[in-house]
């Protein structure tokens, strides 16, 4: 999904820096990316949600890149099926700790960037998963449920001072992630995710279903009583 | 119930694609990979008793554009249809291209695929620089016309068992504007067609027509011929055309609607709608290329059993009599439906399983009934009795003993492609029915 909003993003013309885990990998990305666009190849820089010593570094080559940020948009994160992290405590663990705390830890070094510039967007890839307590996403959803409500308070807290904060909840989207899982109906495509993502960034909104039709999924969802969400499957 | 895959013509097997944007890690298990899963039979499916293959279509990084000589470097999932988007506008075009775009720049390498343009410009194989290719023991080699020579004959053409294609570097063509000049005209039967696809050739790039399988007798092999040129600028319209609308069928129709009376109206009312004379315009790329993609999943018209394409080559040495042979036997059978095309073919290509030979090229949609077998080993007697050959990209039916008669250049693919694979792990559905690997 990311790679879809990069792809979107340079179209239209805008400048793009790429952090990633992988300099080999962010390389070939941003060169698709000016291939794409027929403008300059994009910049990237190491960046690694399991190194938080990584983070300040990183957002200070993009800073220097481009000038200034006016958007810092983070599509990282893990998946696991909920028996795998059964299984794996150490793998559950690193889970929690990159979903949440250090999401939350490089959501803080972009804010405290984009407000010292005067404000700016900070769109963050959360997940439906977070919305209810679900069998299949006990852990990967308490994370994102944790990330989802930070994301809540930040926009409270700071969108009069000029930072926009945009929250995505992905639904079921078909994406090497959710590959060999089994689809729900109502599964979305990247690039069509990637253009209501950027709508939504676009115009500040601090909340996105994507696909669209998820927002009233989940608005089902959460007015399930308890003894149904224990009862059904998903 | 497990999940089923199916090439194009929808005849599926058990199975699953597996997708990843990183297609090494999962290519390294894999024992074939697909693209888009456009290829009419059982090329992209696993083999019996393996549950999955890799997909490349998340893979679809361009790794690099190189506007003067026009040469792409991309990872194998690009999709014809992207590269066609993004560069039309910067003045480049797939130098050959099948007649759909949903397809990826790895399977175009795997099928070494042809277009209306072959009697001139050859097989994509021909453009291609370079290749990135994963073989069986897991090491990345790279092959081209002069490095690993046998592997990239082997690898263009070779329906992905010779390894796993992960980049590819092709040559595009420079377009002089975005649109095509296209020229249509009615012939009256097979003979005519052929000598008119052969007096086209020198003058026209693009040649193809469209032919009535059903009408027999002084009306066997009528059509329309289409020939086509990039336009010139000052007869091109200004602006570049837009992506046309895709409508799809919603859902599988039953059975029936395919019937000999349904297929023979539309055969008739296709052919009337021409008017006489030549017919001469500037079209959208994408309708001259591609008028098939204007339906999304047309596959689904011929009925819950799916379909197959016939697609043989007749060479030239066989005389300008050989299509009027093979529709005499095909209208004698009854097998044929809506589509069928002839083209002409140039010369053979470097690709060692590649499809292409001089000669003149016919396909036929086939839904699939209990006696499409009995159809296709009828047909596959007769091409073979005239030195032609199939298509493996298309084929669903042919008999490995058959393929053997029509295919000289098989021992040597097999050879080579040995040297790479001594175990033959690399295979499909298609590989164990026709060319006797082990399940």
């Amino acid at each position: 999904m990311g790679r879809a909003l990069a792809r979107l993003m340079a179209a239209r013309g805008d400048r793009l820096f790429l952090l990633g885990r992988d300099p080999k990998e962010l390389e070939r990305s941003a060169a698709d990316l000016g291939a794409r666009a027929a403008a300059p190849v994009p910049s990237c820089a190491r960046c690694d949600l399991e190194d938080p010593a990584s983070f300040a570094a990183a957002l200070d080559a993009a800073e220097q890149a481009l000038g200034a940020l006016d958007a810092v948009v983070v599509t990282a994160g893990m998946f696991a099926t909920q028996e795998r992290l059964e299984q794996d405590a150490e793998l559950a663990r690193r889970l929690l700790v990159v979903n949440f705390s250090h999401t939350v830890a490089f959501c803080e070094e972009a804010r405290r960037r984009l407000l010292a510039a005067g404000g700016g967007t900070l769109c963050v890839f959360s997940s439906v998963a977070g919305e209810r307590g679900r069998k299949p996403v006990v852990l990967y959803g308490a994370a994102k449920a944790g990330l989802s409500r930070y994301l809540e308070g930040l926009d409270h807290r700071f969108r009069a001072a000029g930072l926009r904060t945009v929250c995505v909840k992905p639904g079921f989207v078909r994406t090497s992630m959710t590959d060999g899982l089994k689809q729900p109906p109502f599964a979305g495509e990247p690039e069509a995710v990637a253009r209501r993502v950027l709508g939504a960034i676009d115009r500040g909104q601090p909340e996105v279903y994507a696909p669209g039709v998820w927002r009233f999924v989940m608005l089902a969802v959460r007015a399930l009583p308890r003894a149904v969400m224990r009862r059904v499957g998903f | 119930m497990a999940a089923m895959l199916s090439g194009w013509g929808r005849v599926g097997v058990p199975g699953r694609e597996v997708r990843s944007e990183d297609l090494r890690a999962i290519t390294r298990s894999a024992v074939l990979t697909r693209g888009l899963g456009r290829s009419y039979g059982d090329s992209s499916l696993p083999p019996p008793g393996e549950s999955w293959v890799a997909a490349t279509p998340l893979a679809d990084r361009i790794l690099g554009f190189d506007a003067a000589p026009g040469v792409l470097r991309a990872e194998s999932g690009l999709s014809l249809g992207t590269l066609n988007r993004l560069l039309l506008p910067r003045g480049f075009y797939a130098p050959v291209t099948p007649g759909t775009q949903q397809i990826t720049l790895g399977g175009m390498v795997a099928a070494d695929v042809h277009g209306k343009n072959h009697h001139r410009s050859g097989c994509i194989g021909s453009h291609v620089h370079s290749l990135l290719v994963q073989v069986a023991d897991g090491r990345v080699v790279r092959c081209s016309p002069d490095e690993e020579r046998d592997l990239f004959r082997a690898t263009v053409g070779g329906m992905g068992l010779t390894g796993h294609v992960l980049e590819v570097e092709v040559r595009l063509e420079r377009v002089p504007s975005a649109w095509i000049l296209r020229e249509t005209e009615r012939v009256p039967d097979i003979d005519a067609f052929v000598a008119a696809l052969k007096r086209a050739g020198p003058s026209w790039p693009h040649t193809m027509g469209w032919i009535d399988c059903v009408s027999g007798g002084t009306r066997l092999g009528r059509g329309i011929l289409m020939r086509g040129r990039w336009a010139e600028p000052r007869e091109a319209p200004p602006g570049l055309p837009r992506p046309l609308l895709r409508p799809a069928l919603p859902f599988v129709f039953p059975g029936f609607v395919l019937n000999p009376v349904t297929v023979r109206v539309f055969n008739e009312l296709y052919f009337r709608a021409h008017p006489r004379g030549v017919r001469r315009g500037v079209v959208h790329p994408e309708a001259f290329f591609y008028p098939l993609d204007a339906v999304g999943h047309w596959n689904r018209m011929y009925g819950p059993r799916g379909f197959t394409q016939y697609q043989c080559v007749l060479p030239d040495e066989a005389g300008p009599g050989a299509a009027r042979r093979l529709l005499t036997t095909l209208t004698g059978l009854g097998g044929a439906s809506m589509l069928c095309v002839i083209k002409d073919c140039g010369d053979e290509g470097a690709g060692l399983l590649s499809f292409p030979k001089r000669g003149i090229s016919i396909a036929i949609d086939m839904p699939i009934r209990d006696r499409t077998q009995a159809v296709v080993d009828a047909l596959n007697a007769q091409v073979i009795a005239e030195g032609g050959r199939v298509y493996l990209a298309k084929d669903q039916f042919t008999r490995p003993e058959d393929f053997r008669r029509m295919e000289p250049r098989l021992p040597e693919w097999q050879r080579i492609r040995r040297e790479w694979d001594p175990d033959a792990r690399l295979r499909s559905a298609q590989s164990v029915r026709v060319l006797g690997d082990a399940p």
